[in-house]
């Protein structure tokens, strides 16, 4: 058996992709990585699992039968289990991008792209009528006073620039949910984020006009691939990887982590490996610190089989349906996420649909997700679990060198996690994570 | 010699390497190169190389492990969509064998039906053989008993490895990476074993850069733009 090292720079705790980005990043820069998990694949709560695996973690069937034998092989399923779609222009691609990670993966666009609008779906490319306040937001320059249209950018809201463009009650409806993506009307009062708003929309323009037909983009084989790409990337410059291996002490001087012991177990029977080592920091998802974390909110989130598109889709292999908390009574939007056998991620025929939106009451929570139930159709089967608390750290980690996740979100892509990405970098190495040219000039372990 | 100019078709084929040093084979093979004491993965994870067959042109695209089997956490990733795997042993060490008929198994499991495995025994250039009668068993009497003061360094016989891998329907192969011989031998062989029909469509990243699969699937996109194809044969990115 190969040697642990006796010292790391970094031990990262969990396999997501933060993690991952963060273990391939700081591997890029030349710091010595171990990179541990508990389970025994990558992924943590970002991966992908096979429909047998996703039917025994949600435990939904009668002991003795085995339901997942009627979907066909178990390993042509891959069903993620965060519901997120890549914006085509967004900072995760970015980062794919300047790692080059971007060879291990292969891309398709996200078919279509729809809010519900009263009755049915409507495509959010090419809504014409706010012709005029897209064509401002692209010229908008926050350095350049000019470009404000009188407004202050300082002190106003969103609702004051919707006003200046005399926008009505659905547009702005549309604008702040399926462009800018907010999941409440929060936004709309709060002075002096108009400028991130505008940002927001920018984004998702750039996305659209990229490849055209939605913002979005997604991996073939699941979003499960992404923290392996990342993975895959510290590896190439020297990180260490151990599955299956528990933490069993975190060791402390004073304050501050200084080390781990651990135990790797070993798949084939063989004596467990226990082993200790130091390290100058640790990186960790929330699950590994129970205690240095608190919840901030509840995902509810529902996992279903489909055998046909998404009606009103125009038969897309894939697509995003937001339902605007202000059709149907709420405060928090519902997303519906699909991917297809299109993205390799099931069977010929069959369609996997993510229902999610953020709890907003404390029992029946299947019917807050009611309403995107009913825009399914027919669901051939239904993984929902109970509500998914969303952590954040009670600390930056700079008193205990213990540098904490946070949980993934309720928006529909990635945009925040790579925010947590450049966060925890930030406040583990004291200055900005710069993206682009990541790998220039970088020497490969063993490489000419 | 009209025909000798026009383009042969070429098709890129994923390649996953397994077991003893592996890299060491693919570094022969795509530098001509060989370092002693090389580690056991070379951390050039992405290498490629062109094969000429009379037919067509095979372009390998070599995925080394990066380290990530030695505590059992290879991705699934790394398996897929490889349609060619070299796993390795070395001759001299009988725990390389059982080594990679775990690899072997592991691939049957996990990678797609149908990939072209080749079961190579390395370091031919510690027994006392003469190079390059290698891919055909050694008489018996050779195999047998292995006197050290020969010079003969071999603990794996040809026979056991090469009857392991006729039953599982592998290519074999007995290389040196030090001197060469039978490396680009077990290439060639792996790229006339790829079936024509699997070269058909897209498969794996590599995949996407060429245009004929473009053309077959236009909501795959390509992120990087022109700049892989820019990329030269055989860098170390």
């Amino acid at each position: 058996m190969d040697e642990i090292a006796p010292e790391y720079d970094v031990v990262v705790l969990g396999t997501g992709l933060t993690e991952c980005v963060l273990s391939g990043v700081l591997s890029v820069k030349g710091k010595k990585v171990l990179h541990i998990d508990r389970n025994d694949h990558y992924g943590g709560e970002a991966a992908s699992v096979n429909i047998e695996a996703l039917f025994k973690k949600y435990g939904n069937y009668n002991k003795g039968e085995e339901p997942w034998k009627k979907y066909g092989r178990v390993n042509d399923w891959n069903i993620d289990l965060v519901p997120k779609l890549l914006m085509s222009s967004g900072e995760l691609t970015n980062i794919l991008v300047s790692t080059d990670v971007t060879r291990y993966l292969e891309f398709k666009q996200v078919a279509g792209s729809y809010v519900q609008q009263g009755a049915g779906p409507k495509a959010t490319v090419a809504k014409r009528r706010m012709k005029v306040f897209i064509e401002w937001v692209g010229a908008f320059n926050l350095a350049d006073p000019a470009t404000h249209k009188g407004l202050d950018m300082n002190k106003c809201n969103m609702k004051d620039v919707y006003d200046k463009f005399g926008l009505e009650a659905g547009t702005r409806d549309f604008i702040g949910h399926a462009m800018a993506l907010y999941q409440t009307d929060n936004y709309l009062n709060e002075s002096g984020r108009a400028p991130e708003s505008i940002e927001r929309i920018r984004l998702y323009g750039n996305s659209v006009s990229r490849y055209g037909k939605s913002p979005y983009i997604y991996p073939l084989y699941g979003l499960g691939e992404l923290p392996q790409g990342f993975a895959r990337l510290s590896a190439i410059y020297g990180g260490t990887y151990m599955l299956n291996t528990n933490i069993d002490e975190i060791l402390y001087d004073g304050t501050k982590a200084v080390g781990i012991k651990a135990t790797m177990h070993d798949k084939t029977g063989d004596e467990p490996m226990k082993f200790t080592t130091k390290c100058k920091k640790i990186l960790a998802d929330p699950s590994y610190f129970p205690g240095k974390v608190q919840v901030t909110g509840q995902l509810l989130k529902a996992i279903c089989i489909l055998n046909h598109p998404l009606a009103g889709t125009d038969n897309c292999d894939s697509a995003q349906l937001i339902i605007p908390q202000s059709q149907v009574g709420r405060k928090h939007d519902i997303y519906i996420a699909v991917v297809s056998s299109a993205h390799s991620v099931c069977p010929k025929g069959y369609y996997i649909a993510i229902v999610s939106t953020i709890a907003e009451t404390t029992a029946n929570h299947h019917l807050e997700l009611a309403p995107g139930f009913e825009r399914l159709g027919r669901i051939e089967e239904k993984f929902m679990g109970p509500p998914i608390p969303l952590y954040e750290p009670l600390e930056s980690g700079i008193n205990d060198n213990i540098f904490i996740s946070k949980s993934y979100d309720a928006t529909s892509h990635f945009e925040t996690t790579t925010d947590d990405v450049k966060d925890i970098y930030r406040r583990a190495e004291g200055h900005d994570l710069v993206v682009e040219g990541l790998r220039e000039g970088t020497n490969l372990v063993g490489g000419e | 010699m009209a025909e000798a100019t026009a383009p042969k078709p070429s098709s890129s084929v994923k390649l996953v390497l397994l077991g003893e040093a592996a890299s060491s084979l693919v570094l022969r093979f795509v530098n001509n190169d060989f370092q002693e004491n090389k580690e056991p993965t070379i951390g050039a994870a992405f290498l490629t190389q062109k094969c000429n067959l009379p037919t067509r042109t095979i372009k390998f695209e070599i995925w080394d492990t990066a380290g990530q089997e030695r505590f059992a956490s290879l991705a699934p990733m790394y398996y897929r969509n490889a349609q060619s795997a070299l796993v390795v042993y070395d001759l001299t060490k009988p725990t390389s064998l059982i080594k990679a008929k775990h690899w072997v198994a592991e691939l049957q499991r996990q990678a797609s039906p149908g990939i072209v495995i080749a079961l190579v025994g390395n370091k031919l250039d510690l027994t006392n053989e003469t190079s390059g009668s290698s891919n055909a068993i050694g008489e018996d009497g050779d195999e047998a008993a292995e006197p050290e003061d020969d010079g003969d360094a071999r603990k794996v016989s040809t026979a056991e490895a090469k009857t392991y891998a006729e039953e599982e329907g592998l290519l074999f192969f007995e290389t040196s990476a030090k001197n060469g011989t039978n490396v680009t031998e077990v290439f060639t062989a792996i790229a006339n074993a790829i079936p024509e029909t699997s070269l058909k469509g897209a498969r794996g990243p590599g995949a996407t850069q060429s245009n004929a699969n473009r053309a077959e699937d236009q909501s795959r996109v390509n992120l990087t733009g022109p700049r892989d194809n820019a990329s030269k044969e055989g860098c170390a990115c």
